[in-house]
């Protein structure tokens, strides 16, 4: 099902999206990725609080090349959400829940998103300058001594993606490959 | 005997990190739009055209294909003949892949220390291969290397008598465990015999080779061809959601080895196989 939304992703909106749908996203997002995240949770084990609303909010899982003169934000494809995994579940636990990557899952964070309804996008990874196209604002919120790391805010139009994991716990990676194999036997 | 200033070395790499990363080699793309050809799932056409539009525009726009521009591998084949001069030929491979990574807004990907962290801040040191070969020219490779793939690869060292089963059981299970992790269509490349380390190299060798190439020994030219139809059954697809574009190409290096082994090591790659080669 093609499905074309506007964040913030609440747990209504989350719900209706289900594994296999291809998404056209227009709203806010931010970016992290693994020292971001180990940052981001070093700071709520403190009990301090995070640089961002995390409240329905969407995580992109992304380094961009830095922006050349006149260009809002350089190639910006997602990176491999699996190093995440340690993070993500208490991500999830203070509200946030669209995460936007590529590749598998623990099942622990599947779990997660069964409890606080979260969905897993996947972008086309290696797929940068194309995503690039749909990012029409970027400003570093924080953490700016990472670098490709840092924490930014983007603002997206219509960016395609692909439900791969959805609220319910069913994932795109499995039935996908399962309905390509039986296709090739009938 | 012929002298070359490293300096020119230095120039000659600047420019092959920046247009490796902007630009696909002929090779890479031919084979992405010969499975598109072949593709018959609606996900997966989708996102091969996806993939197709993508170096399109990094083509026409001169902007990164992908954002992880990788740790700079850098083969030199230096001829017998040549006599570097005018520095240090570490330096000034580094001071190539530093000037590169600057101007081409490419991202500085390399952290300092593997365990304490901290990036270098201009994605040096490169990976660097010196190889002393005939002549008086030099040979430059820059072959830019994400790591979503990298981390995906693996080396096993096999008992002989594991045999030609045990290595093609090895790369399925290699490119199983990868599954939509690497950004598939893949590209596979294998390192059998040698040492540890050389079949790790030869590996890395493997995806510089051209993709519409064979290996020389027909031996190994007929297992090219039949891993990447067996790994194009697997289902995984493009991008993972399933189809039968899991690899887009497959090359196999080789070395003589110990009558006690058998090393073999797969270093995955992705869609966004990037090489280019200047000779000075």
């Amino acid at each position: 099902m093609e499905r074309h939304i506007t964040l913030p992703l609440t747990k209504e909106l989350a719900e209706t999206l289900h594994a296999g749908d291809t998404v056209y996203l227009t709203g806010t997002i931010y970016t992290s990725r693994d020292a971001g995240h180990k940052r981001m949770c070093e700071t709520l084990a403190r009990g301090e609080e995070l640089p961002f609303d995390p409240k329905d909010a969407t995580i992109y899982y992304v380094g961009p090349t830095p922006a050349k003169p006149g260009q809002v934000i350089g190639s910006a494809g997602p990176t491999t959400s699996g190093r995440m995994d340690a993070y993500a579940p208490t991500m999830m636990s203070v509200g946030a829940r669209g995460m936007i990557g590529k590749g598998a899952r623990l099942p622990e964070v599947v779990e997660a998103m069964k409890k606080y309804s979260g969905v897993y996008f996947g972008a086309i990874g290696g797929a940068g300058a194309l995503l690039a196209k749909c990012i029409k604002k970027a400003e570093l919120v924080a953490y700016e001594d990472l670098g490709a790391e840092a924490l930014r805010k983007l603002y997206v139009e219509e960016m395609p993606l692909v439900v791969i994991i959805d609220s319910e716990g069913r994932n795109l990676y499995e039935e996908g490959r399962a309905a390509y194999l039986a296709s090739q036997k009938s | 005997m012929r002298e070359i200033e490293v300096s020119r070395i230095t120039d000659v790499i600047e420019r092959l990190c920046i247009e490796a990363n902007e630009h696909l080699p002929e090779d890479v793309k031919c084979a992405i739009q010969s499975c598109r050809a072949c593709e018959d799932g609606e996900i997966a056409r989708n996102v091969l055209d996806n993939i197709i539009e993508n170096y399109e525009i990094a083509d026409r726009e001169h902007v990164p294909v992908c954002q992880d521009t990788g740790m700079a591998c850098v083969f030199l084949e230096i001829g017998q003949d040549v006599h570097l001069i005018g520095g240090d030929l570490t330096d000034a491979v580094n001071e190539g892949v530093r000037r590169g990574y600057e101007k081409g807004y490419l991202r500085k990907s390399v952290v300092k220390d593997p365990v304490r962290r901290g990036n270098t801040g201009d994605n040096t040191p490169a990976m660097l291969y010196t190889e002393i070969v005939p002549g008086e020219q030099v040979s430059i490779t820059v072959g830019p290397k994400g790591f979503g793939s990298e981390n995906m690869s693996a080396i096993r060292m096999f008992k002989p008598s594991a045999g030609l089963q045990g290595i093609k059981d090895f790369i399925i299970e290699t490119v199983e465990t990868a599954g939509p992790n690497p950004c598939p269509p893949m590209v596979v490349g294998v390192g059998i015999g040698g040492t540890f380390d050389k079949a790790a190299l030869l590996a890395k060798k493997a995806l510089m080779r051209p993709l519409d190439s064979s290996n020389p020994d027909p031996f190994y030219a007929e297992l090219e061809e039949e891993m990447l139809k067996k790994i194009n059954e697997l289902g995984i697809g493009p991008q993972g959601f399933g189809g039968r574009t899991t690899a887009i190409g497959l090359n196999i290096e080789t070395l003589p080895t110990h009558i006690a082994g058998m090393p073999c090591a797969i270093n995955i790659s992705c869609h966004v196989t990037r090489h280019k080669t200047e000779v000075i």
